[in-house]
């Protein structure tokens, strides 16, 4: 069998670790009761959610006037909260597929609740330009369908269809590859609850498990299919954030119009990303007794991440600011100059400080395994990142070419509601699906558990000497 | 004639796997092998055939791009030409550079999707199906070796010199 090297550090700790020890504490948050603060934490999800639904509402019944965006500032408020939760998800898939083909073993522990992630944020991202369209009863207008359903074909020279063919592929291939890692891992819940004799649940499990029985050549299938989507994910996962790029890249707006966006954007998505996984899972962790197999090795893994990618993304900041000035054109000089000194500096400067200032604290091995400077870098990562897409959306257009078009944009509660909203509908499926579906990959998990466990790795030195 | 089935019951994956070794060396054939997780090394000891799923993804994939580039070239080209933002579409190849996103996207969602089915329909796993395992625990952490034979006593007796922790042996 293979050993990994005793140099590194083990991914899976605890003193008696074996498979069956997975399956337990794995199954535990399932087959228990919740606590109080899950409930605690529940509820305000649901209300936060509840008001969003309320403001969505308002929102159909009223028009789009009810929100703060304007003739000049056309796009504002929703569409930098559409790129901020589509940045979100990109971790999820990033974790799940390119960490798989680069065969990194640290994914496993954390790759259920970052696809999780990516699928409620994809969601969450979805509403705003849907809602955007004003009548979204006519939303299925974006798919192609014949002319005499009113409309005329879509126009595939577009990049906002690009994007609903981007984000509907995303999105399905996202589900699939989850719930496919999911199958054997409810079989397992589904013969646990046999064995304990709870009907019930042994049926619910039967049915989301689709009968997997784990046969030799289910397996083999199993691994092959994995493979593949990962494979699959992985060019697409780039193309999904490059082409919610190309929305505004393929503009002739100032601001907007760089060959520099694709790779920007997918830095600035893995990088949000990564920032609301460490959230997710630092909470995760603690509240579920996952701590030997997310471990600190893990945080520290995803830290080095965010200040690669984080570090990326200011290259791409000052890369932009140079080009303004060394391409000579007085529009696209002008578009920076009002970022960083016009009247929304402060987005401008939030956005310095969070995404490209902060993430430079993770050089030092003593912030990068510290759980609360972690869980608050975290934090402030998210709001630069979400101070990025509105500088970039609403300063690049708030001021064009036209100044007797210069206005001002500010929301209203309308639209601060549905992003609160938003993050309320997130939370809520994320802390639904924590009790519901195995959190950890286990029976990916079990395979690693022999050649990355503190236990097996002490075992394989002490047979050594 | 009644043939009788043997659950060999193992507790490790290596054991298993050089258990699967032996009893392919002993020209008895392995039913079935129920197992937790995917125990690596465990097709290669059985000479497990390679899968071809990865194939059919290939051909859904190059369905999904022809049948795609067909719709845009109807749709844009063909059925209703329009010139939109001074992009006219009058002509296929002047317009394909704006149609590879779609078509890389549409590509990759027929390749998924219809390999995720074709997984699913191979293996018939699907919701209500009635799973097939005879031990709860093989989902867990035990590995059932499931073979099926008249020679109840000889077949046993190698089971458990391969390590097997427990055989049952039940009528079929």
């Amino acid at each position: 069998m293979f050993k990994e090297a005793s140099i590194r550090e083990p991914l899976i700790l605890g003193d008696k670790i074996s498979y069956h020890q997975i399956s337990e504490e794995i199954s535990r948050p399932i087959e228990g009761k919740a606590n109080k603060l899950w409930w605690a934490c529940f509820s305000v999800a649901v209300v936060a959610m509840l008001w969003g639904f309320g403001c969505l509402a308002y929102t159909v019944g009223t028009g789009i006037g009810a929100w703060g965006a304007n003739k000049t500032v056309g796009w504002a408020w929703d569409i930098t909260n559409f790129v901020w939760w589509i940045g979100i998800g990109h971790a999820g898939t990033l974790i799940s597929a390119v960490l798989l083909l680069f065969r990194q073993r640290w994914r496993m522990a954390i790759n259920r609740s970052a696809e999780a992630m990516t699928i409620f944020a994809v969601i969450c991202a979805a509403i705003f330009p849907v809602f955007h369209m004003g009548r979204v009863w006519v939303a299925y207008w974006t798919m192609p369908i014949p002319n005499q359903f009113g409309s005329l074909w879509v126009n595939f020279n577009s990049p906002l269809l690009w994007d609903v063919f981007a984000i509907s592929t995303y999105f399905t291939v996202s589900v699939v590859f989850w719930y496919l890692g999911l199958i054997p891992d409810f079989a397992m819940i589904r013969d646990r609850a046999k064995v304990a004799g709870n009907k019930m649940r042994e049926m619910i499990y039967r049915i989301l498990s689709f009968g997997w029985s784990g046969r030799l050549r289910d397996w083999v299938r199993f691994e092959e299919v994995s493979l593949v989507l990962a494979g699959l994910s992985t060019p697409l996962v780039f193309s999904v954030h490059s082409i919610v790029s190309m929305d505004f890249a393929t503009s002739i707006v100032p601001g907007w119009h760089t060959t520099i966006f694709p790779p920007y954007f997918v830095a600035g998505a893995i990088f949000s990303g990564f920032a609301m996984v460490l959230t997710l899972v630092l909470i995760m962790r603690k509240v579920l007794n996952l701590e030997h197999y997310v471990t600190v090795k893990h945080i520290e893994y995803m830290n080095i991440i965010i200040m690669l990618t984080g570090s990326l993304v200011g290259i791409a900041y000052l890369t932009e600011l140079f080009m303004s000035w060394y391409s000579g054109v007085e529009y696209e000089s002008y578009a920076f100059i009002n970022r960083f000194s016009g009247p929304y500096w402060w987005a401008y400067w939030s956005m310095m400080t969070c995404n490209v200032v902060s993430p430079q604290l993770f050089w030092f091995k003593k912030i990068r395994t510290n759980l609360v400077a972690t869980f608050i870098l975290s934090i402030v990562v998210n709001i630069g990142m979400w101070f990025e897409r509105f500088v970039i959306i609403v300063t690049s257009i708030h001021r064009d070419y036209l100044p007797s078009s210069w206005t001002m944009y500010s929301p209203t509660w309308i639209e601060v509601g549905i992003y609160v909203g938003t993050i309320g509908f997130f939370f809520t499926c994320f802390l639904a699906f924590s009790r519901v579906f195995p959190v950890i990959a286990q029976s990916e998990l079990k395979t690693i558990m022999k050649i990355s466990s503190k236990v097996f790795k002490n075992k394989n030195e002490n047979h050594h000497h | 004639m009644s043939t009788k089935a043997i659950h060999a019951i193992y507790d490790d994956d290596e054991v298993l796997v050089s258990a699967a070794k032996k009893i392919h060396a002993a020209g008895i054939k392995v039913k079935e092998v129920f197992t937790p997780f995917a125990v690596h090394g465990l097709p290669e000891a059985l000479h497990e055939p390679r899968t071809r799923i990865a194939i059919c993804a290939f051909l859904y994939g190059c369905t999904g791009l022809s049948l795609g580039l067909l719709m845009m070239w109807y749709f844009m080209i063909h059925d209703w030409p329009q010139d939109i933002g001074g992009k006219p579409n009058a002509t296929l190849y002047h317009n394909i550079p704006a149609f590879i996103p779609p078509l890389f996207e549409g590509t990759v969602f027929t390749a998924a999707h219809l390999m995720f089915w074709t997984l699913l329909f191979r293996s018939w796993i699907l919701p209500g199906v009635k799973p097939k395992n005879p031990d709860p625990r093989t989902t867990d952490d035990k590995f059932l070796v499931l073979i099926e034979t008249e020679d109840t006593e000889g077949v046993s007796k190698l089971l458990r010199e391969t390590g097997a922790s427990e055989i049952k042996i039940v009528e079929v």
